[in-house]
C-alpha cells in the first residue's frame, strides 16, 4: 500500500538531511508503529507519506513514494490528501479555526471534497460516535480540553475515509482510557481494511496493537520487524526510545540474578506476567 | 529559594459559556511538596492550576498562594510566585529567538540584562537546549519547544512550579530530563504541581496524587494508595502505572513505584 524507495530529504535551507536512504514497505491493512527519539525524523516521514513533503514544505526530496499505486510526487496535493489522512502532532494546530462547532469542524474536510449533505451528516455522526465525542457536537472546538480537541482532530481525519491514515502522536493529550480507546479505534479501522502508520512514544500500546514496528535513528530506518522483538531490543536506549517498565524490570531482575532471564524480554503486561510467573513463584 | 503553601477553599469556577469546570475544590498543598494531578480529559485539571497564577479567579471560594489571596493580587504579583508551564508551548512562546523568549520572564521580574541572560542560559542548559539559544523557536521540534517553555519558567526561579502535561511528546531522554528538573526543583524546597497522564512518571516522581473527576477532587493520597482504589481509577479514566499493574497481576501485596522497588519485591517473593 505504501512503498518508499531510497528516500532522502532536506528541509529548505537546511544543511543536513532530515532523512536519508529510507526504504520502507507497508502492507495493505496493517498497522505499522514508528518509534524514534525526538528529532530522529518521524514527523518528516509522516509528512512524506502524506505528500505534505514536498507539496507544502518544499525542500529537496529524492527517491520515490508510492501510495495506493500512485507516485505521490506526481499527484496534486488534493489527490494526495484523498489517499492519506494525516493527523498532525499538535492537535491545537489541526483545528481549522474556521468553524464554531465540533460538528462543523469534523465536516470541514468533507465540505471541501464536495460530499453531498446527507452523506456528510451520516459520516460526521459515525466518526464522532467512533471517537465517542457525540456529546460535544454543539460545543466550540476551542471550549474543549486538550484531550477532547485531539479526539476532534482525529475524527476530522477518520471521517475522510482515506485508504491510508498517518497519525503523528495521536494520543499525546489523552488520558489513559482515551489512549486505549484510540488504539482500539485504529485496530478496528485496520480490521475494516485501512492501512495505518502510527508514530508514538507509548511502547506498551504499540506492542498490543501494531503488526510491525519500525525504528528511526540517525536519520534513517535502522530496524523493522515483529513488535516484541524490536521493542525489547537492548539497543532501545541507544536509539533514544524508552522501553516499557515491564522490559526494564525484567532486564533489571535478570541483571541482579533475581530471575534467570534469557530469551526475548517481555514488552506487554501479559508477557511480563508470564516471564515473572515462570521465574518467581508467588 | 523555598516553596510556599497553596490552598484552594471550596473553589467553584464556571466559564463564560456556562460550563461548570470546578465544583467545590478544597485542597491544601504544603511548601516543598511534589503533587501530581491526574484525571480524565475535561475533568478540570488545567482550569484548577490556572487559578494559581490568577489566569482565572474563582467564581466562588478562595485560592491562596503563600499568604496572598489570588483574587486580591495582580497577575504580575502572582507570576513572581507561581511559574506555570503551558500544556501547549505555542501558547507561551512568542519571541524570535529562544534566548530572548527565556529571558522575558526574569526581565519582567526586574532582573537586568546580564542577570536575565545568565538565568536563561542556566535554564536552557538544564533542559538540554543551550546550543539552540539563538535559534528561532519555530525551527525547533514540538518537544523542544515544550522544553523552551519550561526553561522560560525555570529562569524565573519562582517558589512554585506548575507543569501542565510536561512529558507529552517527549522521548526517553526528554522524560528523564523533566524528571531530573522535578527532583532538583523539589530538592531546593520549592513546591511542584504537575498535571500528567503519564502514570509511570507520576508514580516515580510524585509523593502525592490528586485525582480529579468532573470538577471535583475524587482522591488525594500517596501513589500506592490512590492506585489501589479501583473504583476511583476507573471513574477518572486513568490506570495504575505499569509496575503496579504487573505486581497486582502476579498477586503480590506490594505496589512498587520504581523498577528498583519492583526487583526488590521480586527478590522478596522468591525468598518466600
Amino acid at each position: 500500500m505504501i512503498t518508499l524507495t531510497d528516500i532522502g530529504y532536506a528541509y529548505p535551507d537546511a544543511e543536513h538531511f532530515a532523512l536519508e536512504k529510507v526504504d520502507l514497505h507497508v502492507e495493505h491493512g496493517e498497522i505499522l508503529g514508528v518509534v524514534g527519539a525526538s528529532g530522529a525524523g518521524k514527523t518528516t516521514l509522516a509528512k512524506i507519506i502524506a505528500g505534505f513533503i514536498p507539496h507544502v514544505d518544499g525542500g529537496e526530496l529524492t527517491g520515490t513514494v508510492v501510495v495506493d499505486g500512485a507516485d505521490v510526487a506526481e499527484l496534486s496535493l488534493s489527490d494526495a490528501v484523498s489517499k492519506v489522512g494525516l493527523v498532525i502532532q499538535n492537535p491545537f494546530n489541526q483545528i481549522s479555526g474556521a468553524k464554531y462547532t465540533v460538528r462543523d469542524e469534523i465536516a470541514f474536510g468533507l465540505e471541501n471534497l464536495g460530499v453531498p449533505r446527507e452523506e456528510m451528516v451520516e459520516r460526521v455522526a459515525a466518526a464522532a460516535d467512533l471517537l465517542r465525542i457525540s456529546h460535544l457536537m454543539d460545543s466550540s472546538p476551542y471550549a474543549l480540553s486538550g484531550g477532547q480537541q485531539q479526539l476532534v482532530a482525529i475524527a476530522s481525519m477518520v471521517v475522510l475515509r482515506t485508504p491510508v491514515l498517518v497519525m503523528d502522536e495521536p494520543t499525546s493529550q489523552l488520558d489513559p482510557a482515551g489512549t486505549r480507546m484510540v488504539f482500539d479505534v485504529l485496530s478496528a479501522l485496520r480490521d475494516a481494511g485501512s492501512t495505518i502508520v502510527v508514530l508514538e512514544h507509548k511502547v506498551e500500546l504499540l506492542r498490543e496493537h501494531c503488526d510491525r514496528v519500525a525504528v528511526i535513528a540517525g536519520e534513517t530506518i535502522v530496524a523493522v520487524g515483529e513488535p516484541r522483538e524490536i521493542l525489547a531490543d537492548e539497543r532501545m536506549p541507544e536509539w533514544g526510545i524508552g522501553a516499557t517498565r515491564f522490559t526494564e524490570a525484567a532486564r533489571a531482575a535478570a541483571g541482579r540474578g533475581v530471575v534467570a532471564g534469557g530469551g526475548t524480554l517481555p514488552v506487554s503486561l501479559d508477557e511480563a506476567v508470564a516471564f515473572f510467573q515462570e521465574d518467581v513463584p508467588a | 529559594m523555598s516553596g510556599v503553601d497553596l490552598r484552594f477553599d471550596d473553589v467553584h469556577f464556571a466559564y463564560p459559556s456556562g460550563t461548570q469546570a470546578l465544583r467545590g475544590v478544597s485542597l491544601a498543598i504544603g511548601a516543598g511538596e511534589r503533587v501530581a494531578i491526574v484525571g480524565q480529559n475535561g475533568a478540570g485539571k488545567t482550569t484548577l492550576v490556572r487559578h494559581l497564577n490568577r489566569i482565572f479567579v474563582p467564581t466562588s471560594g478562595t485560592v491562596t498562594v503563600g499568604d496572598r489571596s489570588t483574587a486580591g493580587s495582580t497577575i504580575a504579583e502572582m507570576a513572581a510566585l507561581v511559574g506555570y508551564v503551558f500544556q501547549n508551548p505555542d501558547e507561551q512562546i512568542f519571541a524570535r529567538t529562544v534566548i530572548s523568549d527565556v529571558m522575558f520572564g526574569p526581565k519582567n521580574l526586574g532582573c537586568d540584562e546580564a542577570e536575565s541572560r545568565d538565568r536563561a542560559l542556566a535554564a536552557l542548559t538544564t533542559v538540554g537546549l543551550a546550543e539552540h539559544a539563538d535559534a528561532h523557536p519555530h525551527q525547533l521540534s514540538l518537544s523542544e519547544r515544550k522544553r523552551v517553555a519550561l526553561a522560560g519558567v525555570l529562569a524565573m526561579r519562582t517558589p512554585v512550579l506548575v507543569l501542565d502535561e510536561p512529558t507529552t511528546g517527549q522521548d526517553a531522554r526528554g522524560v528523564e530530563m523533566i524528571s531530573r528538573v522535578v527532583a532538583e526543583v523539589s530538592a531546593e524546597g520549592r513546591t511542584v504541581v504537575a498535571i500528567t497522564h503519564d502514570m509511570d512518571f507520576c508514580a516515580e516522581q510524585f509523593e502525592r496524587v490528586v485525582v480529579m473527576t468532573q470538577g471535583e477532587v475524587r482522591a488525594d493520597a500517596a501513589p500506592e494508595e490512590v492506585f489501589a482504589q479501583r473504583e476511583v481509577i476507573d471513574a477518572a479514566r486513568v490506570e495504575p502505572p505499569q509496575l503496579m499493574r504487573l505486581a497486582a497481576q502476579l498477586g503480590w501485596g506490594s505496589r512498587p513505584r520504581t523498577v528498583d522497588a519492583f526487583v526488590d519485591a521480586a527478590a522478596g517473593e522468591r525468598a518466600r
